[in-house]
């Protein structure tokens, strides 16, 4: 689908297809396009050109249904001043067909997974941005919806806010769900999600999983972080680690963890921590790094609004 | 974008949400009480006025010219403050305020959100306009005044007119995304353009004002008025050497009905279109 503005051209044929249980991280430049996308699934605005299918129903012609199983949550939208979250999030209960004996639950459930339970009953307009933000939250949680289009989740939320939601979006993806995700936070991506589509200048310039475009843009090489439960020995990493089958370089980045630069995919990626396991590394945690996500995404995009 | 899928609420019900939950919204809203005490204001004031100066106007007429001097005096403004408070940023506020974005990205089509706005401007304006009929009634009554079947349909009248009011303001709101601009259009329409236009039609063009909501608002008053307001005028003015015909012109109540039901459709139509293709951006 396209979307323009006179000359501007906000969306350039965007042609994206995301199917099964999985978190897709949306990451983009500031105006490179990703909260229009996410306004055409929600029908806040009309294509161009093309079209925007939920479940194969067109976001605009048919949105009652395109949308009856999405949780939404676009730009920083504000509740009505006088009401409370309880009301607030009934009237979308209500909308979205929550039963009526059903209906005070998933409230509170939606509320207690923000971490909101004692403003339930607090008028709105006296709420912080944040507080605004987790209730906005708490509404894309309601019914159960089996897809969440999410644009910067974390925006507005403190450290506690922001890990709270990267914890609720883990869960979900537990629970089968599809979950689409505009973010600036690359750590954000990297840390929640399985695949990423990076957009610029409204244009699609990758989407495939996290470790195929690290592979794909850092020359094969991907990297992982490795939480260590106790310090190790730094020759021990130069003599044992980093000759490990894959390794291209392993370094000591403090006490407790290495970076390790490997060739190869996931598999090579599962064999490395199996084999770092059979030389009793005390590994804590394993993950791709941040950093790696950052350096493809300012390979790629190159030039900013 | 594929997965799972279950129901949501009827268009009815939901109608019905947002509905509740707007005039929820309204009725705690500072402008409800704001607009309480205005109309209190203005009724107390009429009658701590009437109570002391025991005007004739008021008291030494029939039931009609004591409503018409009372309530089809004071309820076209009042009508008018009700629908700048209620609609004149109801759908622009929407956009400006960001309200939008937490109703709008739901399962719900925009014509139901609009529609339930309304109704819910209208349940709440509707209440002031009950509090102005019941100071209206209990003045009355104290003066030892019935009520006559003109004064019923008076208040009809008046209550159509807060509807197509609401309509037209409305079809404003759903113009503008700024709030201050819908409610100056709004303001400026009502207490000037129209009011403009009607005396230029009449006076300059000497043709009748059929076009306009503001003349036929005038049933509200003159089906107060025995007999009814004759539907043309023309009061001619001689001077030296000159001859002036002043026309005026009356709306019927068939007429008056008419140009209302016609202004609710056409706006009420124009507001939903409007509002179906205004994006959020």
């Amino acid at each position: 689908m396209s979307k323009t503005y006179g000359s501007f051209n906000a969306l350039v044929d965007l042609n994206l297809k995301i199917e099964g249980s999985k978190c897709v991280g949306f990451l983009g430049p500031n105006g490179a396009g990703k909260t229009t996308a996410l306004k055409i699934f929600t029908d806040l605005i009309r294509a161009s050109e093309g079209q925007a299918l939920i479940n194969g129903e067109d976001a605009h012609t048919r949105k009652k249904a395109a949308l009856e199983s999405v949780g939404t949550l676009i730009e920083t939208p504000e509740i009505y001043p006088s009401l409370t979250p309880r009301e607030a999030l009934t009237m979308i209960a209500e909308i979205r067909g929550v039963p009526r004996a059903e209906r005070k639950k998933a409230v509170e459930d939606a509320v207690a997974q923000v971490k909101m339970e004692e403003w339930l009953d607090k008028r709105v307009g006296k709420f912080s941005k944040g507080m605004k933000q987790r209730i906005d939250v708490a509404s894309s949680l309601l019914n159960d919806p089996s897809i969440l289009l999410l644009d910067e989740p974390s925006t507005g939320l403190d450290p506690r806010g922001m890990s709270e939601v990267r914890t609720i979006v883990k869960s979900l993806k537990g629970k089968n769900r599809l979950i689409f995700m505009s973010s600036h936070i690359l750590s954000e991506v990297a840390d929640v999600c399985d695949e990423v589509a990076m957009i610029d200048h409204g244009k699609l310039l990758v989407y495939d999983t996290l470790a195929n475009v690290t592979a794909k843009f850092s020359g094969d090489v991907n990297v992982v972080e490795v939480g260590l439960l106790n310090p190790v020995d730094p020759t021990f990493i130069t003599a044992s680690i980093s000759k490990i089958p894959g390794i291209v370089t392993a370094e000591k980045m403090d006490e407790r963890n290495i970076r390790i630069k490997y060739s190869g995919g996931l598999d090579t990626q599962a064999s490395i921590l199996s084999d770092m396991l059979k030389l009793n590394v005390p590994v804590l945690s394993y993950r791709p790094a941040a950093s790696a996500l950052e350096d493809v995404y300012l390979n790629l995009i190159k030039e900013t609004l | 974008m594929t997965s799972d899928s279950r129901g949501t609420a009827s268009t009815f019900a939901q109608l019905g949400t947002v509905t509740k939950y707007s005039f929820l919204n309204y009725l705690r809203a500072r402008r409800f009480l704001v607009m309480v005490l205005i109309v209190s204001i203005i009724n107390l004031a009429l009658t701590a006025a009437v109570a002391y100066t025991r005007s004739a106007a008021f008291l030494d007429s029939t039931p009609l010219g004591f409503y018409g001097a009372w309530w089809g005096s004071f309820i076209d403004i009042s009508i008018l403050l009700t629908v700048v408070f209620f609609g004149g940023d109801a759908i622009s506020g929407e956009f400006q305020n960001k309200t939008g974005y937490f109703l709008a990205p739901n399962p719900v089509r925009r014509s139901t959100l609009y529609v339930g706005k309304y109704l819910a401007a209208f349940i709440a304006s509707t209440l002031i306009l009950v509090l102005f009929l019941a100071f209206t009634l209990a003045n009355g009554l104290y003066y030892g005044m019935g009520v006559p079947t003109q004064f019923a349909e008076s208040f009809l009248f008046a209550w159509l007119y807060l509807l197509t009011a609401l309509g037209v303001t409305f079809m404003f709101s759903s113009l503008f995304k700024t709030t201050s601009i819908s409610i100056l259009i709004t303001v400026l329409l009502f207490l000037f353009v129209f009011t403009v236009i009607d005396e230029l039609s009449t006076i300059l063009l000497k043709i009748e004002p059929w076009f306009s909501i503001t003349y036929a608002e005038g049933i509200i008053a003159n089906i107060l008025t025995v007999p009814f307001p004759l539907h043309y005028v023309a009061a001619i003015t001689s001077g030296p050497g000159a001859r002036f015909s002043f026309p005026t012109y009356n709306a019927t109540v068939p007429e008056g009905l008419e140009i209302m039901a016609v202004y609710l459709i056409v706006c009420s139509l124009l507001g939903l279109l409007i509002f179906e293709r205004k994006e959020f951006n």
